[in-house]
């Protein structure tokens, strides 16, 4: 990730430092994670010490501090999703993928994450891909839906 | 700066406005145990060893007397059963982190603490953060933080800071209370080969 984008997302911010987090999500949502270098900018810029930036960005799970594939895999293990075969759905797609959750793959295609609850129970249970919730999913189906991702 | 009168363990003690219930005793010389308290940081309340009853409007609280502010007619009772049972639990919870601290050690002795009551899980920090407090606030060279979350926090330098800064200065060794901090320096002294060149 370069300087010149990074400045741009605390320019967008006005470059206040009320507005650390909000400019972390940015850089997240853009990169997927937050190379040290990036928070080091950061940390020059909003003139906050470096040690607050990595409290915050190691306190919240949206934020990672290690690289994630192209896709991110949400499996909810929540109790509707549970009762209806959640942890068979994770099983193919940790088959599928050869990642266990919190991984990432070599080529950087899926990252991997277990959920406690995606608020959608009626749907369970629920894998969601970069964002898009895919409901009523059996191992089988999980993988033909991540085929679909490249 | 108006004065205030409280009573502390039965005394009669003035103090002024905006001082806290543990400055107040402690300028009385009524003991009150502390961990994470000193005299130059901002108060931080983290250890709650400094746990105090006070009663004001008729009802009882337990409150963090480093945190708390004095008020006028209040009463404070810094030892008493219910106190002490706080104190003893909270030792003997620190103690399965750090369990050869001496000054874990001499507060078990007062309190009766038990130091294998719970299982030991050796991170040797209780998250005082006096290190973390001392680099931000009388240093500001905000070499060393805390990562992460509950019961996973830890206390981690920033190696480049680290590496030009804390060679020369290492004043917050003596302030840990456990020797966690020292084991983090020296590891995150290994890991940095910045230092022999800038030395």
């Amino acid at each position: 990730m370069d300087i010149d984008k990074i400045d741009r997302i605390i320019d967008k911010y006005h470059g206040e430092a009320s507005s650390l987090i909000q400019i972390l999500l940015d850089i997240q949502s853009e990169n997927h994670w937050l190379p040290g270098e990036a928070l080091a900018r950061v940390s020059e810029v909003l003139d906050v010490p470096l040690t607050r930036i990595q409290h915050i960005a190691t306190f919240y799970k949206a934020f990672s501090l290690v690289p994630k594939g192209r896709h991110e895999i949400h499996i909810c293990m929540g109790t509707a999703c549970h009762v209806r075969g959640a942890s068979r759905v994770l099983d193919s797609v940790q088959d599928l993928t050869g990642i266990k959750p919190g991984e990432t793959d070599l080529d950087m295609k899926f990252s991997l994450e277990t959920v406690n609850c995606l608020g959608c129970c009626a749907l369970g249970p629920v894998m969601e891909v970069d964002g898009k919730p895919h409901g009523k999913m059996a191992p089988a189906r999980a993988i033909d839906v991540l085929k679909n991702y490249e | 700066m108006s004065e205030i009168l409280l009573q502390i363990d039965g005394k009669e003690v003035k103090a002024t406005e905006g001082m806290t219930v543990l400055e107040a005793a402690q300028k009385e010389g009524i003991p009150i145990p502390t961990l994470c308290h000193h005299q130059k940081l901002e108060p931080y309340g983290a250890c709650r060893v400094c746990t105090v009853e006070v009663e004001a409007g008729g009802r009882t609280r337990l409150v963090a007397s480093c945190l708390y502010p004095v008020e006028p007619n209040l009463v404070v009772k810094t030892r008493s059963q219910k106190i002490d049972k706080i104190r003893r639990v909270l030792i003997e919870e620190m103690m399965a982190h750090a369990p050869d601290s001496w000054q874990l050690q001499e507060l078990a002795k007062e309190y009766g603490a038990d130091r294998d009551r719970f299982e030991k899980e050796p991170s040797f920090c209780i998250h005082c953060g006096l290190c973390v407090r001392y680099c931000a606030e009388i240093k500001k060279k905000n070499a060393l933080g805390f990562v992460d979350r509950g019961a996973r926090r830890e206390i981690s330098f920033i190696p480049r800071i680290a590496a030009q800064e804390c060679w020369n200065c290492k004043e917050c060794f003596e302030l840990c209370p456990t020797s966690a901090l020292q084991a983090a320096y020296v590891l995150v002294q290994a890991l940095s080969p910045a230092r022999s060149s800038s030395e």
